[in-house]
């Protein structure tokens, strides 16, 4: 077995192990953490097939940030499990449909579909002698410029709207300016005052 | 003799193997110096002597604090979780060391001469804040748990605007490989053809999310004794502790070696006619390191309103603006190609 070889059914395995893991586990943040544990052996896959590029973001992105706010919201959701199974045994029809659809589609892939010869050299194929990272950004910045922006767009209007949405303005509490507390010398802040005995101010 | 290393399967792996002990091993005695001169340095300017009984001047102080740490007993907290408890100083530890791998420290002196290196550390890093959410949350304590929290919104504040200041650099160099962003600020003459002119601004920037990313002081909210008694490994003690400590430490010293290399030139000699090599490097980063000393002795703690205002209004805007800023700057060749060493063909 060579060395690539290896690490393709060690990646494997712990994608395979991690998912499983994800849905048997007892705990909501064991399962988030074997989930974290699935897109690092993910992004490891996409190292061996030459898309570093894309397991580097699949790290960043979804491990280093979207993984981090699942973890916040699990450890800190007060979560009753006996509630959690009963609430299981509700949804364990729609799981099994989804899962036999998907049972259905691989036997579907497997049984019928012919794949044109040479498919399997060409998966892996970097584009012309460009290192992916460069092919990517030709790609997205020069021949998809517009589709690009337009869905950066979308994003943004969504981002927008989000934000409008939970936006409340409070005015009953006291706010911080940093540039008023920074601006502040002794001469504005401070009064000197003759205080007279006996009289106050 | 060479064939059993080049090509055979076995062969290739042990020579990896010894090219990452040769990193790990000076690096982690290199540490337990570092911890001394850390302390030193603060004891220095409160006006203290800092430690001075173990070995001559205490230079084998962090010796002897490892091995009080290696024999003490591991006490695991009743209601944590054993498993997670265990594994989070361990996965603090790992994600510090294995970032290391693509560093070069001289041409050619790199054990993974990736064409994303600057990708990986980056998807490192941010992997670096699991074994503090894993170990506040595992605890089973308030305090720990509080830690927890603070430590993860600050390094994914800081890390946005640290990954802002390093596309900078990119768009100077053309290039993910820090070998390449060093070879970039090679010139004729000296320590004015680095990063740190053209990208001054940003220098100063990186350097405080250094702080706030690894979180040192004044930036150590997570770990703020006087609020939440040691933050996320509050209940941590001994081994587990070491661990924490020693990752704390390497994470510090990546950062120097970021520093170093993205604005200093890493192995480039600051004076036209030296020689370029690996000690130039770790001058930096000594240098560098002392800094992170100097600022943890200096300047006190932050409120952590205002860390979090800092990191998103105005850290966060002026990074941004900074790489459109460079954008044009390298685009059309401004001084000559100034920020455009892509340009000149260096």
């Amino acid at each position: 077995m060579t060395a690539a070889a290896f690490t393709f059914y060690l990646f494997s395995l712990s994608v395979l192990a991690g998912g499983l893991m994800t849905v048997l586990a007892r705990n909501p943040v064991h399962s988030v953490l074997w989930l974290i544990l699935t897109f690092i052996s993910a992004a490891g896959l996409f190292v061996l097939l030459g898309a570093e590029f894309v397991a580097m973001l699949l790290v960043i992105v979804y491990v280093g940030a979207v993984m981090v706010l699942f973890l916040f919201v699990t450890m800190m959701l007060d979560v009753d499990f006996a509630t959690l199974k009963g609430e299981m045994a509700r949804y364990m029809p729609l799981a099994l449909f989804i899962g036999v659809v998907i049972l259905l589609q691989f036997a579907v892939a497997y049984g019928s579909w012919a794949i044109a010869p040479g498919t399997e050299t060409r998966v892996a194929a970097p584009a012309g002698a460009m290192e992916n990272t460069r092919a990517l950004g030709v790609l997205l910045y020069d021949r998809y410029f517009l589709l690009f922006q337009l869905a950066g767009l979308v994003l943004l209007v969504a981002m927008i709207g989000a934000i409008v949405l939970t936006l409340r303005h409070r005015t009953d509490i006291k706010r911080q300016d940093v540039i008023a507390q920074m601006m502040r010398d002794p001469k504005t802040a401070i009064e000197m005052l003759d205080v007279k005995p006996g009289q106050g101010l | 003799m060479v064939a059993f290393f080049t090509q055979n399967p076995f062969g290739i792996v042990l020579l990896i193997l010894g090219q990452a002990l040769l990193i790990l091993v000076p690096l982690l005695i290199a540490l337990a110096f570092l911890m001394y001169v850390d302390r030193k340095v603060w004891a220095a300017v409160q006006m203290r002597r800092g430690p001075n009984v173990v070995g001559p001047w205490g230079l084998l102080q962090s010796f002897a604090d490892f091995i009080k740490y290696i024999v003490k007993e591991i006490v695991i907290p009743a209601g944590a979780d054993r498993a997670v408890f265990i594994i989070a100083p361990l996965l603090t530890f790992v994600v510090a060391v294995i970032a290391w791998a693509v560093i070069p420290f001289n041409p050619g002196w790199v054990l993974a001469d990736v064409n994303v290196a600057v990708l990986y550390v980056l998807a490192i890093s941010s992997l670096g804040v699991y074994g503090v959410i894993m170990g506040g949350w595992a605890s089973n304590s308030k305090y720990a748990f509080l830690g927890a929290l603070r430590s993860a919104a600050q390094m994914i504040s800081y890390e946005v605007s640290m990954g802002l200041i390093i596309i900078g650099v990119i768009l100077s160099t053309g290039s993910l490989n820090f070998g390449e962003i060093v070879r970039a600020q090679e010139g004729g003459y000296g320590l004015f053809n680095w990063y740190w002119l053209p990208h001054l601004p940003m220098v100063v920037l990186f350097f405080v999310a250094a702080l706030a990313e690894t979180s040192r002081p004044p930036f150590d909210l997570p770990e703020a004794e006087t609020e939440l008694v040691a933050g996320f490994f509050v209940e941590y003690s001994s081994t587990p502790f070491l661990l924490y400590m020693i990752g704390e430490l390497m994470n510090v010293v990546l950062m120097c070696a970021l520093l170093s290399i993205l604005f200093f030139g890493g192995w480039l000699s600051p004076i036209p006619g030296l020689p370029d090599g690996v000690l130039w490097l770790i001058a930096k980063m000594a240098f560098w390191f002392f800094m992170f000393a100097m600022v943890k002795a200096i300047i006190p703690r932050y409120r952590y309103d205002q860390l979090m205002r800092l990191g998103w209004k105005v850290m966060l805007p002026l990074s941004l603006g900074w790489v459109l800023i460079v954008a044009f700057l390298a685009k059309f060749e401004v001084f000559g190609g100034f920020w455009a060493r892509w340009a000149l063909g260096a």
